[in-house]
C-alpha cells in the first residue's frame, strides 16, 4: 500500500497508467470506456487545469482522484507531506480514502449536496470540526470565509436548501477552502458566480498556491483559467472515446 | 492503528433449508457508520439481528471488542456480560418505536430506566439526566411525565434514540430508524442522528432500504441481495459508481431531486 518517497519524487499526487470504464449492467452489460493511460503529476504550489471538450472525462478524473469513482487499473498515489510516504488511493480501501480526504485532499464539487436542517455556517465549519478544531474557532473561521465571499450574514444560520445557485456555490467553495489540505480539487467552482465573487475566488486560489497547496481543477471560465493556471493537461489525450 | 469494534466472519443463518444470510464477513470500526442496504427479503434484518445477539446464527463468528480490551465471540460471553452489552454498551433503535420503548411509563422513566440498569440510584440526578437527553432530542422538558402513547411518531422515535444513547453506548444497531415516518419528520430524526453520532463518536450499523439515508449517515456501505453481500465500499463510491448489477438497479431507481 505504501511506496517509498523517492519513487514519486516530490509530487503530491501521481496518477499512473489509470484506466476507467463503466459497465452498464442495465444496458446488457455494454462497456463505456472513459479514459486510458492517464499519467500526470501534481506538485506543491501549482495549479494544473484539466482541459478539453465536454464529455472527455475531466470530471471523471477529479472523481477518481477523490475516490468517488473506482479505477480499473493503475495507481493514484497521494504523498503524505509529513511522513513522505505515498498511499495508493486508487486501490479503493474505504478507510484509507476517508483518511486521505480528512488530511490530504479537499474537493469543491460542482453542486452543493445540502443536508436538511444543517446551517450554512455548520456546513462550512464541518471539515475543521472533523479534524478536531474547536467548534467556536471553526465557526469563526467559517464566518470569515463566507464574509469574504459576500454571503449575507442573515443566511449563515439557515440551511442552504433554499439558497440561490450562486449562494449555494459560495457555501460549497467556503467549505472546500477552509482547510489547509495539501491537494485541492476544484470542479468549475466559479460557474454560477458573478464577476465580483469570481475575483474573490481567484485571489483565494492564488493564496492557496502561495501557501504551497497543489490545485487540480476544471475551469470553463477563461478569465479564471488565465488568472490561476500554471499548466494545462489536455484530457483528450487520455480519452478512451476518441476511437469509439 | 485501532482495531475493529465488531468483526463478523463467514456468518450464516438458515431457516430450515432457506438461507436468511450467508457468507457474510465485515468489520465495523470505532466511530464509523456502516449502512446495510437492500430490498425487503435481502437478509439485511436477519443479519442485523444476528450480529446484535438477538437471533442465533447457524455458523460463523461474531467478535466484539469489549471495554476491557478482550475480543471474544458473542457466543462465548457469560449471560451477565451479554446483559451488560445489551443494557449499556450497545443500543438498538427499532423501526417501530413501540418495540424499543415502554409505552405505558413516562418519557422520563423510559430514559431513566437504562440509567438505573447501570446502577444509578439518585432520583434527582436520573431525572436531571433524562431532562437533558429529552432536550438533546428536541422533546420539551414539560413532556417528561407524559407517556409515549401520547407522543407523535417522530417524537416517539426521538425518545427511543434518547433512551438508547443515555448510557453512552459504543455501538448502536438501527433497523430502518426513519422507515415509518413522514418525510418532513424523517429529516429531523436523521439530522439529530447525524449530529449525535458524530458528537459522541459512536459506531453504528444501520439497516435501511433508503439510499438517501445511507448517503447522509454512513461512510461505508454493504449491499445485500438474496442473503449475500453483493457489493461493499465507501458510500460515495458505491452510489456514484455502482458496480454490481443489483446496485446499479437500486441507484438507477432513485428519483433525481
Amino acid at each position: 500500500m505504501s511506496v517509498s518517497s523517492n519513487e514519486t519524487g516530490n509530487a503530491l499526487l501521481s496518477v499512473r497508467d489509470v484506466a476507467k470504464s463503466f459497465t452498464m449492467h442495465l444496458r446488457d452489460g455494454v462497456i463505456l470506456p472513459v479514459v486510458n493511460d492517464v499519467n500526470f503529476e501534481l506538485f506543491a504550489g501549482e495549479c494544473v487545469v484539466l482541459g478539453g471538450p465536454s464529455g472527455v472525462g475531466k470530471s471523471s478524473i477529479l472523481r477518481m482522484v477523490y475516490g468517488n469513482y473506482s479505477i480499473d487499473s493503475g495507481e493514484i498515489l497521494i504523498r503524505d507531506r509529513v511522513s513522505g510516504e505515498a498511499h495508493d488511493l486508487g486501490a479503493g480501501d474505504p478507510r484509507l480514502v476517508l483518511d486521505l480526504r480528512r488530511d490530504c485532499i479537499g474537493y469543491v464539487s460542482q453542486f452543493l449536496r445540502a443536508v436538511p436542517r444543517v446551517s450554512a455556517l455548520d456546513i462550512v465549519a464541518e471539515p475543521l470540526v472533523s479534524r478536531g478544531v474547536d467548534r467556536t474557532v471553526a465557526a469563526e473561521k467559517a464566518a470569515g470565509v463566507l464574509n469574504r465571499l459576500h454571503l449575507p450574514e442573515a443566511l449563515f444560520d439557515l440551511p442552504p436548501a433554499t439558497f440561490s445557485g450562486g449562494e449555494k456555490q459560495r457555501v460549497n467553495i467556503a467549505r472546500g477552502f477552509i482547510t489547509d489540505h495539501p491537494i485541492l480539487l476544484l470542479d468549475e467552482p466559479t460557474a454560477s458566480l458573478d464577476a465580483a465573487n469570481r475575483d474573490v475566488v481567484i485571489s483565494m486560489i492564488r493564496e492557496k498556491l502561495d501557501a504551497g497547496t497543489a490545485v487540480l481543477g476544471i475551469f470553463h471560465d477563461q478569465p479564471v483559467r488565465d488568472a490561476v493556471a500554471t499548466r494545462t493537461i489536455d484530457v483528450s489525450a487520455f480519452s478512451a472515446r476518441r476511437a469509439a | 492503528m485501532t482495531s475493529p469494534i465488531l468483526s463478523v466472519r463467514d456468518l450464516e443463518r438458515r431457516y430450515g433449508d432457506f438461507i436468511g444470510c450467508t457468507d457474510i464477513s465485515f468489520d465495523v470500526w470505532p466511530g464509523e457508520v456502516v449502512a446495510i442496504v437492500g430490498e425487503s427479503g435481502s437478509g439485511k434484518t436477519t443479519l442485523l439481528n444476528c450480529i446484535s445477539g438477538r437471533l442465533d446464527r447457524s455458523s460463523g463468528s461474531i467478535r466484539y471488542n469489549m471495554r476491557d480490551g478482550r475480543f471474544p465471540d458473542l457466543a462465548d460471553l457469560s449471560e451477565a456480560e451479554r446483559r451488560f452489552l445489551m443494557r449499556t454498551d450497545w443500543g438498538f433503535v427499532h423501526q417501530n418505536p413501540a418495540d424499543g420503548l415502554r409505552m405505558r411509563v413516562s418519557a422520563g422513566a423510559n430514559v431513566g430506566e437504562r440509567l438505573m440498569a447501570i446502577g444509578d440510584r439518585h432520583y434527582g440526578e436520573i431525572r436531571h439526566t433524562a431532562t437533558e437527553w429529552l432536550g438533546r432530542v428536541e422533546i420539551a422538558g414539560d413532556r417528561i411525565d407524559d407517556k409515549p402513547v401520547a407522543f407523535s411518531g417522530g417524537m416517539r422515535q426521538r425518545l427511543q434514540i434518547a433512551r438508547n444513547l443515555v448510557t453512552r453506548p459504543r455501538l448502536i444497531f438501527m433497523d430502518e430508524p426513519t422507515g415509518g415516518l413522514d418525510v418532513s419528520v424523517q429529516a429531523r430524526v436523521l439530522d439529530l442522528l447525524r449530529g449525535l453520532v458524530s458528537d459522541l463518536g459512536l459506531a453504528v450499523v444501520i439497516v435501511t432500504h433508503d439510499l438517501a439515508v445511507a448517503r447522509l449517515l454512513s461512510q461505508r456501505m454493504i449491499v445485500m441481495k438474496s442473503g449475500r453481500i453483493v457489493e461493499t465500499g465507501l458510500t460515495d463510491r458505491v452510489l456514484d459508481d455502482p458496480h454490481h448489477p443489483y446496485t446499479q438497479l437500486l441507484v438507477a431507481s432513485i428519483l433525481e431531486s
